[in-house]
């Protein structure tokens, strides 16, 4: 098992190395540079001094020398300076890095703990009225654009009857327990309900497939309570797939808060980067997506983990 | 396959469900390729005079915020939401079947580094990096011309998607291409010194129909939302094209004042996705004889 996970740690880290190369060249691809930026700002800039700046900043270097200056430099934890923020990259996504884990936390329970009950109940007896309707609830949530769910929230909870704030993380010179609570509301139900329909459909599908299994027939056979079948013998199987799966949505859970975060004005990683690439804060923007990166992929390993100690067979090979 | 046999291998329950979501489809389609000629231009220009109208004889869902008629911009919208899905998904199902054909045939290495690849591109958080890769200039990649043109904004977003699109076509057909490649008539070609090309695309593509078309269709609903929430974000259809997600990129700020404006596209979307996802389903149910058990 450690010789298992020590391994995809140094797997990670070298997916980590690429996609840090691949991220910096693409935040160079996009239109202008931090130089033009500052010509924009001022207009007494010459072109010469546009050039001496350039060479300042190292910005006439070639591609793989600036990306393995900016490396060693994020190695030591310093990720440059935002422009947006005018603070170091990394101070400005700490506390937004806590918002976001708050949000998808909460939304990545709530979404697992009505899926996985439904997803049973609905897999005891397929193709009845009630399995119908489950299928029916799953799609619907798969296929609502999770941005205009937020709208129709808003529109419902926060314009039509008032009971909720339509954004932002907490009022303003009110700063209690509550009143955070009241903010995270809506963003929480939309991220909740975006990623529910996926967990739904394959909780369902591994329950029924499990329920097929012989084993199950000789639990039953032997006496076992319904409650025994259903959580001891086919949801512990069952919960193979799903756990992998779940763990693989991270990263549409991210694209998820993105757009909840955006929808919601919510200080987080999600709108941060959204932000950053809009405003042209390419520190930020590079900090910003390596850092989702990093959390996705650490993800991934904490599935394959999770997996290995659900089925033990994994872990020995 | 042709839609006939399909639905003569169906059983008549199961065509109800492949008929129903088939009919939505085609009266949507069918009322966004029509439907803007019936109602005439005019009510495609802008009046400020009658913002944010009620329904009306000459509006029937009213006007939006620059007094345009609502039901001509579904309509409009509708047509580039709805060609933008499709070709787009047309476009990640040719990636897909290249990328799941030759990792499923060649195997070993190929087919890890693909599979791995693949992966990747499910896992990571896709929507931040598309945000990058709408934000790229086209200027550096080579490509100003074409950012020139007017419809500048549709090629983009149909590169974009198709670039992350991919992933459930590559996976269908590599697992169908790796049972393919193990028959006899396979191995008989290879025995007859048929080149791995000749064979992929002459042998087994063509026993390749069902998955990739139940794939095509599943993916169809993924690509229209991603397609609406980059152009409700601003980096995918850029107005005055309307499509359904960007027309709801005003939406929120007028929310209190006109609701039927976040409304309607929002539902055009849920519909639409709703149908090709239901459709897909049933397709797989249908030309799947192993899911059918379920």
């Amino acid at each position: 098992m450690t010789r298992f996970i020590v391994l995809r740690l140094a797997q990670m880290a070298a997916v980590l190395a690429v996609m840090s190369l691949v991220i910096y060249a693409l935040i160079g691809l996009m239109a202008g540079d931090p130089i033009d930026v500052m010509i924009a700002s001022n207009p007494h800039l010459t072109a010469a001094d546009a050039a001496r700046l350039k060479a300042l900043y190292g910005l006439d270097r070639p591609l793989l020398e600036r990306y393995l200056a900016w490396a060693q430099a994020a190695l030591h934890g310093d990720f440059g300076y935002s422009r947006l923020y005018m603070k170091p990259a990394f101070e400005v996504m700490a506390p937004r890095l806590a918002n976001t884990a708050i949000l998808m936390g909460a939304s990545f329970v709530l979404a697992l703990g009505m899926a996985l009950p439904l997803g049973i109940a609905a897999s005891r007896k397929p193709g009845s009225a009630f399995d119908g309707c489950v299928n029916l609830l799953a799609f619907a949530f798969i296929s609502v654009p999770s941005f205009w769910l937020a709208l129709m929230l808003i529109l419902v909870f926060a314009v039509s009857l008032g009971l909720l704030p339509a954004g932002g993380i907490a009022t303003v010179g009110d700063g209690g327990v509550l009143d955070r609570l009241q903010h995270l509301v809506l963003p929480v139900a939309t991220l909740t309900l975006a990623s529910m329909g996926g967990h739904l459909r394959y909780v369902r599908a591994a329950m029924i497939e499990t329920l097929g299994q012989d084993y199950i027939r000789t639990a039953r056979a032997k006496g076992a309570g319904e409650l025994r079948v259903l959580l001891g013998h086919a949801l512990r199987n069952a919960l193979i797939p799903v756990i992998t799966v779940a763990a693989l949505s991270f990263g549409s859970l991210f694209s998820g808060a993105l757009v909840t975060e955006t929808m919601f004005a919510y200080p987080g990683m999600g709108k941060l980067i959204y932000d950053a690439v809009l405003g042209n804060d390419y520190n930020l923007a590079l900090a910003g997506l390596l850092l989702a990166t990093a959390m996705t992929l650490v993800a991934n390993l904490g599935a394959d983990i999770a997996y290995a100690a659900v089925d033990p067979r994994i872990g020995q090979r | 396959m042709s839609a006939e046999l399909v639905l003569a291998r169906t059983a008549p329950w199961r065509r109800k469900r492949l008929l129903l979501p088939a009919l939505v489809l085609a009266v949507l389609a069918l009322a966004v390729v029509l439907g803007p000629a019936l109602i005439g231009p005019a009510g495609a220009l802008v009046d400020l005079r009658h913002r944010l109208a009620l329904p009306s004889l000459a509006h029937p869902l009213g006007t939006d915020a620059l007094g345009r008629d609502l039901l001509l911009r579904l309509l409009l919208g509708g047509r580039v939401s709805l060609l933008v899905g499709i070709v787009a998904a047309l476009a990640a199902a040719g990636l897909g079947t290249a990328i799941g054909l030759v990792s499923g045939y060649r195997g070993g290495r190929v087919d890890a580094l693909l599979m791995r690849l693949t992966d990747g591109v499910i896992a990571l958080p896709l929507l931040p990096l598309l945000v990058v890769l709408a934000a790229l200039d086209p200027a550096k990649l080579g490509l100003g011309f074409l950012a020139r043109s007017e419809d500048a904004s549709l090629y983009r977003i149909v590169v974009l998607v198709a670039l992350v699109g991919w992933t459930t076509v590559a996976r269908l057909v590599r697992g169908a291409t790796l049972s393919l490649k193990a028959q006899e008539f396979v191995r008989a070609a290879v025995a007859m010194g048929a080149r791995p090309l000749r064979i992929m695309v002459v042998h087994i593509l063509p026993n390749l129909a069902s998955p990739i078309i139940v794939a095509t269709t599943l993916s169809v609903g993924e690509i229209i939302l991603l397609e609406s929430v980059l152009s409700f974000l601003g980096l995918g259809v850029a107005p005055p094209l309307a499509s359904w997600g960007n027309m709801l990129t005003g939406a929120q700020e007028t929310i209190a004042l006109a609701p039927q404006l976040a409304l309607y596209p929002g539902l055009l979307i849920l519909f639409t996705v709703v149908a090709c996802n239901f459709l897909g389903d049933g397709l797989q149910q249908a030309l799947d004889p192993r899911a059918r058990r379920e």
